[in-house]
């Protein structure tokens, strides 16, 4: 069997022709998704998985994952591929079921808002994070990372 | 009632494109609330503790295990419609597809749930 010969529709409901753009889109959905596929498998094996599982998980934990660039690159990269992929997604919902263009603009411009602000407050957490702040309960903190440190 | 023409073609293929877009959905909206929640570790250890604590309550616990259980239907699932676009064999299959997908996660949730919900449920 083979796959049925496709014309392309003569319009969308968003009343735009169909550009290049939607080709990039139906590439990238398929190309984040295969590797979103290894970022967050890994991440929910990690987190879930192995030690206590979810009952691990404190800032200690994340302290320590943090100490290691390896796991800072692979959220920052799982952060932006699936907050895009997501919200890509979440695009083409509004195409199919936004029935009115100005529904469709304000629903569009709040996703892309959502979406910008998310990546940017998930990256700076990344690039900020202070594994020893100042004043803590010792208690709560990864103590061999911050005396290594030497902030202990 | 007289239903009118539609291309809509039903059975599995139908139901699972409802299923992905469900499941992608559910999981674009906790990806949201996941980066606020583990921003907060940069409010304080004390505020993101508290509010990882409630993760761990048999209640989340549970939602845990639905978000899993959603994240593989979605992620093979996209994996199959890879395989319909690029092989006529797949397109051919692309019914026992399906199948397949609720399979891998049948298998994938079996080894997953003992594991999770002893930690839930036992503490340990
Ligand atoms: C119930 C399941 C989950 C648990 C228990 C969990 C736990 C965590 C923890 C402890 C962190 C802190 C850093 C680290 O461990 O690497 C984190 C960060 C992160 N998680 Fe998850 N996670 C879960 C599911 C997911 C899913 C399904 C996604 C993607 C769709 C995801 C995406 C992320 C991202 C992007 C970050 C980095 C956030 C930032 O930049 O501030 N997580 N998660």
């Amino acid at each position: 069997m083979q796959a049925p010969e496709l014309k392309a529709p003569a319009f969308v409901r968003s009343g735009r022709s169909r550009t290049q753009v939607e080709r990039w889109s139906w590439i990238f959905m398929r190309a984040s998704g295969v590797i979103l596929i290894v970022l967050i498998f890994t991440h929910l094996f990690i987190n879930l998985l192995t030690g206590d599982g979810v009952n691990q998980i404190d800032f200690a934990f994340v302290a320590g994952k943090w100490a290691s660039p390896l796991w800072k690159v692979w959220d920052l990269t799982m952060l932006v591929l699936a907050m895009i992929h997501g919200g890509n997604g979440m695009r083409l919902l509004i195409n199919d079921y936004a029935r009115t263009t100005w529904l469709r603009k304000t629903l569009k411009v709040a996703l892309a808002t959502s979406v910008t602000l998310i990546i940017v407050l998930g990256s700076l957490v990344i690039f900020t994070f202070d594994p020893c702040p100042e004043g803590t309960d010792p208690a709560l903190l990864n103590i061999e990372l911050c005396e290594d440190l030497g902030r202990l | 009632m007289q239903s009118a023409p539609t291309l809509y073609r039903g059975r599995e293929g139908m139901w699972m494109w409802v299923v992905h877009r469900a499941t992608g959905v559910a999981i674009f909206f906790f990806l949201v609330v996941h980066v606020i929640d583990t921003a907060l570790v940069r409010v304080s250890p004390e505020a993101y503790n508290e509010v990882i604590a409630s993760y761990k309550t048999p209640i989340f616990g549970l939602v845990e295990a639905g978000l899993v259980a959603a994240i593989i239907l979605h992620a093979f699932n996209g994996l199959r419609i890879i395989a319909i676009d690029t092989w006529p064999w797949a397109l051919k299959h692309q019914r026992a597809l399906v199948w397949v997908v609720w399979g891998i996660m049948i298998v994938l949730m079996a080894g997953f749930l003992p594991r999770h919900l002893s930690h839930v449920f036992g503490g340990a």
